[in-house]
Order: C-alpha cells, then structure tokens, then sequence
C-alpha cells in the first residue's frame, strides 16, 4: 500500500455501505432480520457432519450443501473450495450487492476475512487419503487459512489489498477493526471485512474435550446454562469511507465509532476472574468513539452460554456499566457460535438493531446469575437505539470490542 | 506521519543465528528435503511447566519474541502482532490424529487448546502479562508481511509506540509429508529444505543509535513478472526512490520456476545493487521471509553481507538501502524497504 500522509485529525469516518451473511438463520441478511424478529433459532441436530457426538450436541448449521453452495456459485467441478470458502464466497457477494458495488476497481477495495478451521473440514475428511487419491490431492493445499480469503479475493475481483486474521473467536472482529483503521488511514478507500468459519469434526471434539458444548439449545447468562452450541457461517461488512460513500450517493447503513483489541493474558481458553481483557476492550472501545458509558443504547454480548464467559463477562459489562446497564442480549441461541465468524455475524445483527430499532431477545433465559444478578433483554424491545457495543472474546485472551452507530 | 524505526530483530532459523553472537559466519549446508531450526535449550528460557504444553513453533516464538524485547530495553510492548502460515501444526496433527484413530473417542483438550493460530501470540503476552492490543494473521506467505502493515500503521497513526512483531512456523511431521509429496510432481519443484523458524522484531515510533528505519511495506496477491517490474517501479517511485536508490536486494530464491520472477527482477531494475539470497540456508517455509527481514536488518547494522548469502560480486561500497523481494509460486509477493536512519 502507498504512504500517503495521513492526519488522526481529518481522518474520514468509516461507513458501512453494505453487508452480507449467512447462517443457521437464514441464507441472506433479510432471512436473518425475519428470524431475529420472530425469536426464531436456528439450533438444532447435526445432519451434515457424521459424528458420534450427534446425540450429545446441538449445533446452528447453515441449510445449504456444499454441493447447492458450489451450484449457486457456478464453480467448477474440479473446484477445491471448502466449505469455510464457500459460506465466505456467499456472504461476500451478498455484501457487494449489498453495498450496490459493481466496478471492484473503481476505488481502492481490499478484503480482510478471518477463519480459525480453514480448510479443515476436508482436511479432516481427506487427511488419510492424500497420498493415495487424487480426488483428495485437491485439498492439501486449501488447508491452511489463508486460502478461503485468496479464493474469495480471486473470485470478487480483489487485486488491492488482502490479508487474514486468525485470533480464534475474536478474529472477525479484529477484520473489521483492521478495515476502519486502514480507511482512516487512508490506505484502502473501500474494504469487505469479516469471517467464515464452516463447522468441523475438529471443533466439535475439541469443544466436547473442554467439556463446554451443552446438549441443548444454549441459554446464555442464564445461571443453569450448560454450555456453548457450535454453529457455522460467514457474514461481512463493507466499510467505505464517509467521503467516498457520500460522493457516491451511497445509503449508510451504519458507522464503525469504535473499536479495541486486547488481551486477557490470564489463561489460554479460561479468563481472568474480574475479566480484565473485556473490560479494557469495552473501556477502549468507548473512549476511542468518545463515548459514555450510558450513551451506548444496547450490547450485542459475546453470550456463549459457558459458565466461565457469561459470568466474566457480566462481570466485565458491570465494571464498565455500574448500576445503569443497558439493554443487551446475546444472539448465540439464534446461531450458536459461529467462531472466527461471530464478530461479523454480530456485527450484522448490531447494523440490523440499528435499522430496526429494536433489541433482539436473548433466548431461553430463566433465571440470573448468581454472582453477577444481571438480566438480559428477553422480548422483542423497541427504543430508540443509537449506539451498540458487540462483544467478541477468544481463546488465548483475545478480546475486541465494536461500537456501531446510527449517525 | 511517524517513522517506523526497528530497534531489535531475533531469529531461530535452520542456522545457528540465535545462539552465536557470529553473523552467519560457520554456516550449515542442507542438503535434505526437511530441515529443523537450530534450537536454543529451550529450558534455559522457559519454564518446565510452561514447555511441558508447548510445542516447537510456541517455543520458538516465546524465546525469539523475548529475546528481541530484551535487546530493545522493552518490557511491555503497546502490541504484539503475531503472523503464522500454518499455525500450531504440529497440535493439530496430533489432535485430528486423536480423532480419527481413537474415532472421536478419548481425546484430551491440551493439543485442541494449543493447535488455535493465535496460541504463540498468546502465550507470549501470557508469559508478559500484557493486556496490549494482540493479533495473529495467518495469510499464507504474506502472514509476517501483514504484521508489518499492522505495525507499521499503528506507528502512523499514533495508536502505539512500541510493538513486538513475528513471523513463526514449525515444521510438523505430516501435512509437510503432503505438500512435498505434491511438490515432488512439479516439473521445477523448490529445491531448498521444507523448514521452519522465529523471527521477531521490535518496532518502534523512536529514533534510536543504531536503529534500522521500515520505510515501507507492499504486499501483492498475484501479478505476472511484467507486471511485478511495473508494481516494484511503482513502490519506489511513492517512497521517492528509483531503482539506483537500492543498494542491496535480498531476494526469496527457493530454486522453483517462479524463481524467474527474482532474475527478471534483479537483470531489469537491479543489475548494479548487491544480490543477496538466504532460502538455501534457511529453507522453505510460509514465514521465511522474515528471516529476509532479521538478515536486511544485520545487514545495514553490520555494514557486513556473510559470504554464503552474496550472490554476485562484492561490494565495497556502503549499504544504506535495502530491498526484500519474496513471493511464492509466482503469488504473496512482498516488497520490504529498510534504511539506515
């Protein structure tokens, strides 16, 4: 990228113009709207995965085959896509519709995508047939995770500007921060940010050794909750400068106000007690988009439903929030937990509160916890919503915060 | 718009270049299809308890990463940003492995929990109990690049001061096997060792004695060789410099057909510049490129280009800019200007 000189100061805002997902919920980002308002979730049994865990799991598992996702998309049959870069390939393409972008080119357009599995769930199907078939051959090299965002960037036209991010759970949201600063910076006018991450024999069992997958529909912050569903998806943003997207006569659907990354450095996949990480990223995030505390109008919580994420993160929000905590809810019932894709799935339905005016409900919630005594939003609410803060934590400490905003 | 200045680069590599005080100067020959890095005793920097879970690549980035914070006098860097191609291969291996053979029965969490790409980021601000900003890019050969683009905007744009940068992978034991099985069928294959290795960086927005200058950094997806010539004149030209201006190139060289690229390259722009190559020591692996950026670094502190990385004739004249070319079969292309300040 070139260096042109850049001032903080008479930095531009960072719009988003366009998004795109696709999910346990629906297959577009009207679908996922539709389902969001009717309190609909998207878990349920494990159809397309051949696990011996089937009976123990719930997961959120986007409709489509690989085969109606290679069909759609007009692939090749020699294609090597995976699964992660064919739920990404849709979900971009929606965002640039979306976002009504014809010429790629036209502007200086980058792509930033995030994956924690890659290409592993043919990796896993394959491994012990690589030497052997030349069907399976395909797929060594669409291992690693850099390969879904170059196979999305080939397949959008990108020439500019691509990289990927990998800070497990966070990552996501880390792309769509890496987007706002490199348009502030002058250095991208136009950028599609966000995940992908397709579900995986590898996550299941990893997640079932930690003991954190529950055995029905998730129930986040609630004080019996079980643990955490898996689900897949891809959702991304695009972020255009305000200049650019006002030139352009381009409808904003919304403002990237703020952002922070930190890091718990307590455990690798445990956080810390008073959860530090999530606090200062939340802290971060507001004093960057020079916010108070009670001007954030609602919290898209990260929400997993573990029992260690739901009470440090209560524990968290109430350090930021004191006494006035705002509406929140966490949306993992809806999808389960999309991994590297959560933060941009979140990020979309931040966007869709905004649009709608309305906090989602937290699903499947009884009763408070304990320690922390803090309840979620329940019932469709409409109010007048401004400001929403997303969540996204990791393992590994990882923990980033976004701040979206109507104006 | 701030300067981007490095004030320590450390590397383990496949030659003893973390250990020796000797700037490559007894070097190995590799004449292998595999090749591991020359490890420190681990145990002299690590704590038993804390290694007993680590595997090669966290292990060399802990080690690497403190070692370079210790030379630039930083104990808490404002971000860690971390790039890896294949990340905790080694963890994954072992726990796909787990599930396949015991099918999905008995597995334990351990090498689940350090097989995430982002665990040697983590572990490193672990070990410095350091809530900074944290990233892990894992963009193929382009993944210590994209740190770079991160640091390097983080200095410009005032959001940090001191950042300790990485490019880490280790070699694993199968899907290696893979790779180079399918590499064996090409008809110019890469010649040098598949490998691995750390390097790690401080960067910084202050001027220090010494301190080599990160002038820029461009990365491109894919580009034919003309095209390549056209995007190079093109960086120097934005940076103020034409290809006179370079006095060395450093070049990724793996033996391959797109090694092409590299000669084009240094016949039409660079036929007067000092040649440099390193793949052959070091091998081949999704971060090589930053051992490129430690051996640009010594370059110009040392004033000095060992023997077995100069390619043409030697020069006496002095080194003040340096050019990183790496790119793999002929995509993840990457231009790295260093200067002495």
């Amino acid at each position: 990228m070139p260096n042109e000189p850049t001032n903080k100061d008479t930095a531009p805002r960072v719009a988003v113009t366009g998004m795109g997902i696709i999910s346990a919920i629906g297959n577009s980002v009207q679908e996922n709207m539709e389902a969001l308002l009717a309190s609909k979730s998207g878990i349920g049994s494990i159809s397309k995965i051949n696990t011996v865990h089937a009976d123990q799991i719930r997961v959120g598992e986007v409709a489509f085959s690989n085969d109606e996702l290679i069909s759609q998309q007009q692939l090749s049959d020699d294609n090597n896509f995976t699964r992660t870069s064919l739920l990404g390939l849709f979900a971009a393409k929606e965002a640039l519709k979306n976002a009504k972008i014809t010429g790629i080119n036209s502007y200086k357009t980058g792509l930033i995508s995030s994956t924690t599995v890659g290409g592993m769930d043919k990796t896993e199907q394959h491994l012990k047939t690589f030497k052997t078939s030349s069907e399976s051959q395909k797929y060594i090299s669409s291992h690693h995770a850099g390969d879904s965002t170059k196979k999305i960037a080939k397949q959008l036209g990108i020439t500019e500007f691509s990289t990927t991010i990998s800070t497990a759970c966070s990552s996501s949201t880390n792309a769509i921060m890496l987007g706002a600063r490199l348009i502030k910076a002058g250095k991208l006018d136009r950028v599609i940010v966000g995940g992908t991450d397709a579900l995986t024999k590898f996550t299941i069992n990893g997640f079932k050794t930690l003991m954190i997958l529950s055995d029905e529909v998730c129930t986040p912050f609630d004080e019996h909750r079980k643990g955490l569903n898996l689900g897949e998806g891809a959702a991304y943003l695009v972020l255009e400068s305000e200049t650019i997207a006002k030139k352009e006569n381009k409808s904003i659907i919304a403002y990237i106000s703020g952002y922070a990354n930190t890091n718990d450095a307590f455990h690798q996949t445990a956080t810390s007690e008073n959860g530090q990480g999530a606090y200062l990223a939340m802290q971060k995030a507001l004093d960057f988009a020079h916010l108070k505390p009670a001007q954030i109008d609602y919290i898209n919580a990260h929400g997993t439903a573990t029992p260690n994420n739901d009470l440090t993160e209560s524990i968290a929000i109430k350090r930021v929030f004191g006494d006035d905590i705002p509406d929140f809810s966490s949306t993992k019932a809806y999808t389960g937990h999309t991994l590297a894709a959560s933060g941009a799935v979140e990020a979309v339905f931040s966007i869709l509160a905004l649009q709608a005016q309305t906090v989602f409900p937290n699903l499947n919630f009884k009763s408070k916890i304990n320690e922390t005594g803090l309840t979620p939003t329940t019932e469709i609410k409409k109010k007048p919503i401004n400001y929403v803060l997303s969540n996204s934590f990791g393992f590994g400490g990882n923990c980033s915060t976004l701040i979206l905003s109507k104006e | 718009m701030r300067n981007c200045y490095i004030h320590s680069a450390v590397s383990i590599s496949a030659q003893n270049t973390f250990a020796s005080e000797d700037f490559l100067l007894d070097v190995i020959a590799h004449n292998t299809k595999k090749t591991q890095a020359i490890y420190p005793n681990f145990k002299d920097f690590i704590a038993p308890i804390a290694a007993r879970r680590m595997q090669t690549a966290v292990k060399m980035g802990v080690v690497t990463a403190n070692k370079a914070l210790q030379i630039a006098e930083l104990n808490q860097p404002d971000a860690i940003i971390t790039g890896t191609g294949m990340g905790c291969i080694t963890d994954t291996e072992k726990f796909l492995n787990s599930i396949i053979t015991n099918n999905e029965a008995y597995l334990t969490p351990t090498s689940f929990i350090q097989s995430t790409h982002n665990t040697v980021c983590a572990q490193i601000a672990l070990g410095l109990k350091c809530n900074a900003f944290n990233n892990t890019y894992t963009h193929g050969n382009l993944s210590f690049e994209s740190t770079l683009i991160d640091a390097q905007l983080l200095i410009q744009q005032q959001e940090a001061k001191h950042i300790l940068v990485g490019g880490v992978d280790e070699l694993g034991t199968e899907f290696v096997e893979y790779v180079q099985m399918m590499e064996a069928k090409e008809s110019k294959g890469i010649k040098v060792p598949f490998s691995e290795g750390a390097t790690f960086a401080v960067l910084s927005s202050e001027k220090k004695v010494n301190a080599i200058k990160l002038q820029a950094i461009t990365t491109i997806l894919e580009a034919s060789k003309e095209e390549i010539i056209l995007k190079l004149e093109a960086f120097l030209a934005v940076n103020d410099m034409d290809a006179n201006s370079i006095d060395a190139i450093i070049l990724g060289n793996n033996g391959d057909a797109y090694d092409a690229y590299y000669e084009l390259t240094a016949t039409s722009l660079f036929p007067h510049a000092v040649q440099i190559e390193y793949k052959h020591l070091i091998g081949e692996f999704h971060t090589a490129s930053a051992f490129a950026f430690w051996l640009g670094t010594k370059v110009l502190q040392k004033q000095h280009i060992p023997k077995d990385v100069l390619k043409n004739s030697r020069q006496n004249k002095s080194i003040k800019t340096v050019l990183l070319y790496n790119q793999f079969k002929g995509k993840d292309h990457s231009f790295i200007l260093l200067k002495t300040c």
